[in-house]
Order: structure tokens, then sequence, then C-alpha cells
């Protein structure tokens, strides 16, 4: 019998906010411990919260890219429990009416576009950090961390393989980086994912979920859903029953484990926060949110592909950030003659030499303008393609632009036609038994020929004009 | 002059008869002459006083003198202060200093104040009596055998002995207006949103707010004028609260036509009579003045102790959260581990009364007893503040006892906690509903204060200050001071 996967998804998200989520203190990451904190977020006698209004704007436009309904009046609840990095012994959050509530995430599989509910957007804060690492027998506690707006983002167990949660995080995450909401960064712990996991026989009501708790790369996230679904599989085909737990994936050992139920088995005592009132935004404040909502991936990905003629694949690449689809449009502009032709090379050339570099596109030595100039070079047959990869590495490495590079090489193609001629010449000179063969017959030699004067004129000979003596010299 | 209005005392210092310094002077002494039979102080910094005073003095010199410009004020030990110690009477904040002063505590500053050390209070301001203080029982001026009432208790002490002319207190659920009522004072708790409640350690947060205990009407509206002000740093802290001169509104005395209240949930089985029999006279007296009386009724009334009791518990179990001996205050020797630390220190650290209402708080709020307790007492909150709005339509103002006794004897009351939250059977419901109110002392019962509590709509404390101004006019209970403590004389 088959199995059918079932997965939920809840994202915490920290919202790139300059100070905190409910006092001044900076959220700059890295930060000497504790040096970040003042009397609100240290949570001492008297202190009172006041909330943050970019991070509800930032929440709201994250509502509105997943097409999600804006709450006019939302509300924050306190989820209590003690913990050393929790100061306040609670956790401001929206437990009962959230920011957002509903939308959507479309993303692409097999068998084309597949819509995944969003069930709720709520704010609450980030709690400090427990460091209990180190040879003394005591834990660390810093607290830079506690306060920082998050974003919570849940999703309808909408997802029916780990494949498919993947691909709504990416989508999830594009979007918010998209936005400017957040960094985003896992590394750093600005995106992190619970999965709600369960497995049935397609038709039969939802199997006994577990969660996955707290994990912080896409690979990681997959392992462990993988992992999950086999497990609870083997239970139930043993004749088990699969127990409602939270389970820690463990990144060394490839395998995840019980949380301690000590860990779970908390009663948050759920109440309105009687520090805040009830957060009320109005129609016009949404709305300016909306029009200020920058281009988002999807859209841009259909215009790329629309206005561009780019593929699917192309367009995709080229919106993967804000960031590299600007410096596109940018090359586009300076180089209007072939927006295809512009993409292979951003894609292809320039992103992969970035790669080996470890560099991102903001970082690129050669600007949207210097690559627009070298692709006029090959349009205008000052150079050939190939040279034009070489001109590319040397610009690369030295900064300067196309023109002074091709002028030190001496990379100018040869497009005169005595000096092309007298090249084919000594080839087939030199060749003689080839082209007899070719007027034997034999046409795929022709390439063989296009290859010697190639290499002969070390790149520089312009190729289609080499093709067109060759046709004709050969006769 | 000990037994002076803070009025009275301001017209000495803008008349140069006596300077700051001087005034301090004699408060400190006294301080020192009483404090010990009274145990109204848990804090005194003499040196600090007089160089408030001596600071005073010298702006005095210098400029225009400010509000309250060298006027001593006691604070109760739940407002931040960043000199000295704030423990809020509990052991819990053992070794806790402020970085920081409540916002009221700047505002009084800044209006020239001298601070005069800090009064003793139920621990957590959870008490009727003071006697779950960390720091001892509080003695009644009137009666040293009595509770001065809580949770200000020390705050009320102070004021009634003249240890002090006036002292800000915080009222919760009638901790202002009880103590004021059964030490012969005047105590107002403003409309909650018109004081700041940053710096003060919350107990209940919905239903805390600020105010002053003075010996006359005009004194709490001198300070409350200089406590009422948005705070952006407060998101309860109402903006743009509607304002009024606070002074001129003591002026107007006239009661002619005024509506007055009489709800008859407040005149119960059970109450001393003498004490109904003070309100009764002293509605005569409006009724003289002018007023007309009119019977309504609160007809939720009886709900307002238990609906009280499940939402100040359970704020409270939440607020108190933070005391977990991580960062400050008290921590148990040689802790095993997390569990045991936090255990043991929170154990050692909170004294019996405020562990029984953690415990009820966080029953209150646990998952299967939350729609039960929390939110069924908030549907109770929402029909007692309906009660107001609709007697509101018929009468200006409403009139009642403050306290359904007079002030009972230390130890009394306990081992019965139930027994004593009935103390404040009259106070709660005013927290509930967010309404300002007021005690101010209206005559006798066994010797003891007796006090009549006004209660307004919200923000309109301006017709409880002229109505208990037209009262104060009328009769000479606020020039009372008790025996024993040189004054009276």
């Amino acid at each position: 019998m088959s199995w059918e996967v079932v997965i939920g998804l809840e994202v915490h998200c920290q919202v790139n906010t300059k100070t905190k989520a409910f006092c001044g203190c900076s959220t700059a990451f890295g930060s000497e411990p504790n040096s970040q904190t003042c009397p609100v977020c240290l949570g001492m006698p008297g202190q009172l919260p006041v909330l943050n209004s970019v991070a509800v704007d930032k929440s709201i436009l994250t509502g509105l890219a997943i097409n999600g309904k804006i709450n006019l009046e939302s509300k924050f609840d306190r989820k209590n429990y003690f913990y050393p990095d929790l100061p306040k012994g609670y956790q401001i959050t929206q437990f009962t009416v959230p920011i957002v509530e509903g939308g959507y995430i479309d993303i692409p599989t097999k068998d084309g576009e597949k819509r995944l509910g969003v069930t709720r957007i709520h704010m609450e804060e980030d709690a400090g950090k427990s460091m209990h690492e180190g040879l003394d027998a005591v834990s660390h506690i810093d607290l830079n961390r506690s306060g920082i707006p998050l974003m919570e983002i849940v999703s309808e167990p909408d997802m029916r393989s780990a494949d498919e949660a993947i691909a709504y995080l990416k989508q999830l995450h594009q979007v918010i980086k998209f936005l400017g909401v957040s960094d985003a960064d896992m590394e750093k712990g600005q995106f992190r994912c619970d999965a709600n996991v369960s497995v049935r026989h397609p038709g039969d009501p939802l199997g006994t979920r577990t969660e996955m708790k707290n994990m912080n790369s896409f690979r990681f996230i997959k392992q462990a859903i993988e992992f999950e679904v086999l497990r609870q599989i083997e239970i139930i085909e043993d004749g088990g029953e699969v127990r409602q737990e939270s389970r820690l994936w463990d990144s060394v050992k490839n395998e995840s484990r019980p949380m301690r139920s000590k860990e779970e088995a908390h009663d948050y005592r759920y109440f309105p926060e009687p520090d805040l009132p009830p957060l009320r935004v109005t129609q016009a404040e949404v709305d300016a949110i909306r029009a200020g909502m920058p281009e988002l991936p999807t859209q841009l990905r259909k215009r790329f592909e629309v206005e561009f003629g780019l593929s699917a694949y192309d367009a995709d690449v080229l919106t993967q950030t804000q960031a590299l689809a600007i410096w596109y449009e940018d090359l586009v502009a300076a180089h209007p003659a072939n927006p295809k032709q512009c993409a292979n090379w951003l894609a292809n050339e320039l992103l992969g030499r970035l790669k080996e570099l470890g560099k991102d596109i903001a970082e690129s030595p050669v600007s949207a303008a210097s690559l627009a100039a070298l692709l006029d070079r090959i349009a205008d047959n000052t150079i050939s393609g190939k040279i034009a990869k070489d001109v590319l590495d040397a610009m690369m490495k030295t900064g300067h632009d196309v023109d002074a590079i091709i002028e030190e090489k001496g990379l100018k193609q040869v497009s005169d036609t005595g000096a092309i001629d007298t090249m084919i010449q000594a080839i087939l000179d030199a060749n003689a038994s080839q082209v007899e063969a070719y007027r034997g017959g034999q046409d795929r030699l022709f390439g063989f020929f296009v290859g010697q004067v190639m290499k002969a004129s070390k790149g520089k000979a312009n190729p289609a004009m080499v093709n067109q003596r060759l046709k004709e010299l050969l006769g | 002059m000990p037994f002076s209005s803070l009025s009275e005392i301001k017209t000495r210092l803008d008349a140069g008869q006596t300077t700051a310094v001087d005034v301090a002077k004699l408060y400190l002494d006294r301080i020192q002459a009483f404090n010990e039979n009274l145990n109204a102080f848990v804090h005194i910094d003499p040196e600090h006083v007089l160089a408030q005073a001596q600071a005073s003095d010298l702006y005095r010199a210098k400029h225009t003198p400010r509000p309250l410009e060298g006027l001593p004020i006691a604070i109760k030990d739940i407002f931040c202060t960043q000199d000295g110690p704030t423990r809020c009477c509990s052991k819990i904040l053992d070794g806790f200093e402020a970085p920081y002063d409540a916002h009221v505590i700047t505002l009084l500053k800044e209006a020239g104040a001298v601070l005069v050390g800090k009064t003793n209070m139920d621990e957590f301001a959870m008490g009727s009596s003071n006697e779950t203080s960390a720091f001892g029982s509080v003695q009644n001026p009137w009666n040293t055998d009595c509770i001065p009432g809580g949770s200000s208790g020390g705050s009320a002490a102070a004021v009634a002995a003249a240890l002090t002319p006036a002292a800000l207190g915080t009222d919760t659920g009638g901790s202002i207006r009880q103590p004021a009522s059964l030490t012969g004072l005047v105590g107002l708790k403003p409309t909650y949103g018109r004081v700041s409640r940053r710096g003060i350690i919350a107990f209940a947060s919905s239903l805390d707010q600020a105010g002053p205990m003075t010996r006359t009407v005009k004194d709490t509206a001198m300070i409350t004028s200089v406590l009422s002000s948005h705070d952006s740093g407060d998101s309860t802290s109402v903006v743009d609260a509607p304002d009024f001169n606070w002074l001129k509104a003591c002026e107007n005395r006239d009661m002619k036509g005024l509506r007055i209240g009489k709800p008859k949930e407040y005149f119960i089985d059970g109450m001393h009579d003498e004490v109904r029999a003070r309100i009764e006279e002293s509605l005569k007296i409006c009724t003289s003045l002018g007023a007309e009386i009119v019977d309504i009724s609160l007809p939720h009334t009886e709900y307002a102790v238990a609906a009280y009791y499940v939402i100040a518990s359970s704020e409270a179990s939440t607020n108190l959260s933070r005391y977990d001996a991580v960062r400050f205050g008290h921590r148990c020797e040689n802790p095993e581990d997390l569990e045991d630390m936090y255990a043991r220190s929170r154990d050692e650290g909170f004294g019996a009364e405020v562990k029984r209402r953690i415990l009820t708080g966080a029953f209150a709020l646990s998952s299967g007893y939350y729609d039960a307790y929390y939110l069924k007492a908030q549907q109770v909150r929402t029909l007692i503040s309906q009660d107001f709005k609709t007697a509101f339509e018929k009468v200006d103002i409403i009139a009642t006892p403050t306290s359904p006794i007079p002030a009972f004897k230390s130890g009394e009351k306990t081992d019965d906690p139930l027994t004593m939250y009935l103390s404040d059977i009259f106070t709660i419901a005013a927290n509930l509903a967010g309404l300002p109110g007021l005690s101010q002392p209206c005559g006798f019962a066994d010797n003891l204060p007796v006090g009549l509590q006004w209660i307004a709509p919200a923000w309109q404390e301006d017709k409880i200050l002229s109505a208990a101004s037209a009262y104060e006019e009328a009769t000479d209970w606020h020039t009372k001071s008790p025996a024993g403590f040189g004054g009276n004389l």
C-alpha cells in the first residue's frame, strides 16, 4: 500500500529592523555578548514594551506578498515558560489574533504550479542565546538576541514531499529577501524552520505528527524530513504507533532524537499581553505599504520571459536575488541589442567566475556597463566570443575596461580578408590530404579546417569570415 | 508645621518663611523619632534627602520655583529609583538597585520635589494590611495595635503621623484608597492610563495605577497634576488624555445640582454600623450643600472581588516570572541545577501571600481552566464597566464607603486570606473599570478614621476634586491628627 506524506512548516524569520521589537537596542549581529541590551530586553522590574512600528510594516508587507489578509486589529499575548535566555519568563507573541491570516505560495512542480496555503503570520520577539559549551560547569547567556523582532510564518499541511517542503521554503526565503524584510541568513539563525511531519495512506485521516525542531539549512531540513518519513512508515508497518513528540535533528549523526519530555511538556498559559493595547492599522496604511512593494520573483520571472525572451531556466537563475535581477536589467539597458546574449553572459560566464571567487553579484569587479561594453565588442566584430571569455577573465583580474585589455593583449579580431586568406591558404597547403578528402565528399572535415585556422590565428580571426572564405577557397 | 498640608508648606516656602532644607530636616527628625515604632519607612538616606533640599533651595534662589519646589514626598518601595535599593518589600529583590527612575519619579524630580525615602508596603503590593512585607508590618498611627491598611501602608502611616507631608502609592485593587481611608488621609487612584506605569514594579498590569496620598484634596491635586502626562515609554499611557486645571478644579466647590449616586450594593450587611452612619451623615452634608442623592444599582458588584482575584493573580503570576535568580535579586545557595535554582530561589524569595497569588494565577491561566476562570473574569469585568456606564447616565459621580470596616487589629486576618480579600470589596470595581477613585476622611468609627470614596467617569477627576473639596470645606475631618506624634497642638 502506498504512503502519503503530509508536511506543514513553521518558519521563524528575524525582521531586519535597526532596533529591537520592544526597545531601542541595536539588532546588529555578532557583537560582544550582552552589549546590546537595556532594562527592557533584560526583563528588569517595571520595564514596559513599546512596539517597533517598522517591524509591523515589514510584517504587513510580507503578508501582502504571500497574498494574506491583513488584520486591521491584531493582538499580543504572553507565552509563559521559564528559561534563562527568556528574561521576562514569557515571550510576547500573537496567539489569538495575528497580524496576517491566510495566504499562499505557488511552487513549480513536475505537474505544473502547486498552491501551498499559509495559515498565518504573527509577530513575536526572539529569545536570547544559551551557551552550554566550554570548560567551566556553567552556562552562559547572551541576551543580544533577546527582543529581536520575529515573524512566525505558519503553513497549512499542504506539502506532500520533502522536495515540496524545500521548494516552499526556498520560495518563501526568496520572497522575504526580495522584500528586504529580513536578511534571512540561515547560518545566523535569521531564518529557522520547524517541520510537522506525518504519514498516512491516501484518503485516510491525518496521521499522528511529530515536530522536527529548529533546523537551519535546506539540506538538513530535507534530510530530517526524509529520515522522519521513513522512521514513521517503519513504525507503522511494524504494527507500532507514532508518538506525538518534538524531535531534534542531529546533523552529525544524520538522525533525529526525541526531545526530553521536560523540554516539551509545556502549558504556555497564553493570555492577552496587558502591557500592549491591541495593534491597530488603517486600510490606508496597508494600501501605502502595498504601493511600495517591490516586484516579486514570480512576477519578475514572467516579465523576463515575455519581455526579454528568456527561457524559464534563465529567468529563474536571474531572479534568484533582487540584486541580480537589477544587475541584469542594467546590463540589458546598456546592451539592448541582445537580451538573451546578456542573460547567457551573466548567468554562465560572470556568475560562474564570481562563484569561483566566492563573491556575489554586488561584489563583482566587473560592472554591468563593462560587461555590456564587452558584448558590444563581440557585436561589432572587434573580438570573437571565445576571445571575449579571455578578456572577461582579464577584466575580473585587473578591473581594466574591455578596450584597454584588447589593446594591451593585441586581441583585436582579424577581419581583413587578405590576412584571413593567407592563413587559410597556409592551412590548406599543410593539409593537402584532408583537402582532397573534403573535396571527395567528406563534408565533416570543414570543422577541422575552421579549427586549424582559428588555432593559427590564436583565436583572433573573425570566425564568420573564416567560415565564409573557407567555403569559397575550398570551392 | 509637621501636620501642615503640602500647600501650606509651599506657601511658607514661597514666602521665604522657611527653606527646603529646614523642611527636610524637620521631617527627617520626625522619621528618626517615630519610624522605629511605626516601621513606615524601609529605606532612608538623610544625606541624600538634604542634598536634594539644598539643590532645591539653590534652584529657588535663581529661578521661578517649580510646582513642587522643595516639598518632601515619600515613595512606596514599588517605584524604581536610581538612588538606593528598590525591593518591593520582597526578599526576592535582595540587593537589587534599579539603574533607572520610574517615569513618575522623574516627573516629581523635575517638579522640584524632595524624595524622602522608600516606604513599607505589602510584598509586591499583595495585601490589604501591610502584613505581607518582608520588612515587617506597619503600625497605624491612630492605634498602633491596628494595621494601617495596604498595600501602601507605609506611605499611609508616614503621612498620617506626619513623617512626611505626602507620599506616593500605587493602587491595583484599592491599595491607595483603603489605607488612606484607614489612616484618615486623602488618596487618589487616577483613571487607568493617566499616569505612566514605567518603572513601577508590576503587580497586575491592567489594573495598576500610581497616585498620591496626602492630607488634603488640594495636595492630591498638586501632585496628580504633575503625574498626569503621556509617557511614550508606556503603551498603556493614553495620548491626549483629557486634562484640566487640577488646582482650579479644587476651587470649584459648588455642589448645587450635583447628582450623587448612592449604590445599594455598597451598603451591605456585615459592614461596620458606624462606617455606614458616617457615610450617611456625609451624604446629608452633601445634600445640605445642594447635591441630590440618587439611589442607584451596580448589579454586578458582588462578582467584583472574585473577578479581581482571578485577573490580578493571573497577570501577577506572569509578571513575577522575571524573578528567576538569573540576572538579579535573591539566588539560593549552591543550586544543584537550573530547576533547583529556580525552585529554591523563588521559594526562599517570595512570601506566602505572593506564592498563593502566583499559584492561583497560574492555575487560572492553565490549559483547560482558562475559559472557566480568566475568560469568565474578563467577562465580569466588562459587565462591571457596563454597570458604571449605565449609572453615569443618571448621576455625575458616585459616593460609597471606601472600606466596610475601619482598621483592624494586626494579625487578626492574616490566617484568613478570604476575609482579608473582602477589605477591598468597595475599591476593586473602580480598578476593574479603570475609573478614578478618591478616598477622603469623613469621621471616625471606634476612634479610627473612616473614608468616603468618590468614583467618577474615566478622565473626570475634576468632578471628584470639586466634590471632595466642597465636602472638605464643609467639614474638619482632614485637620484631625493622631495623638502621640507631637502634633494636634
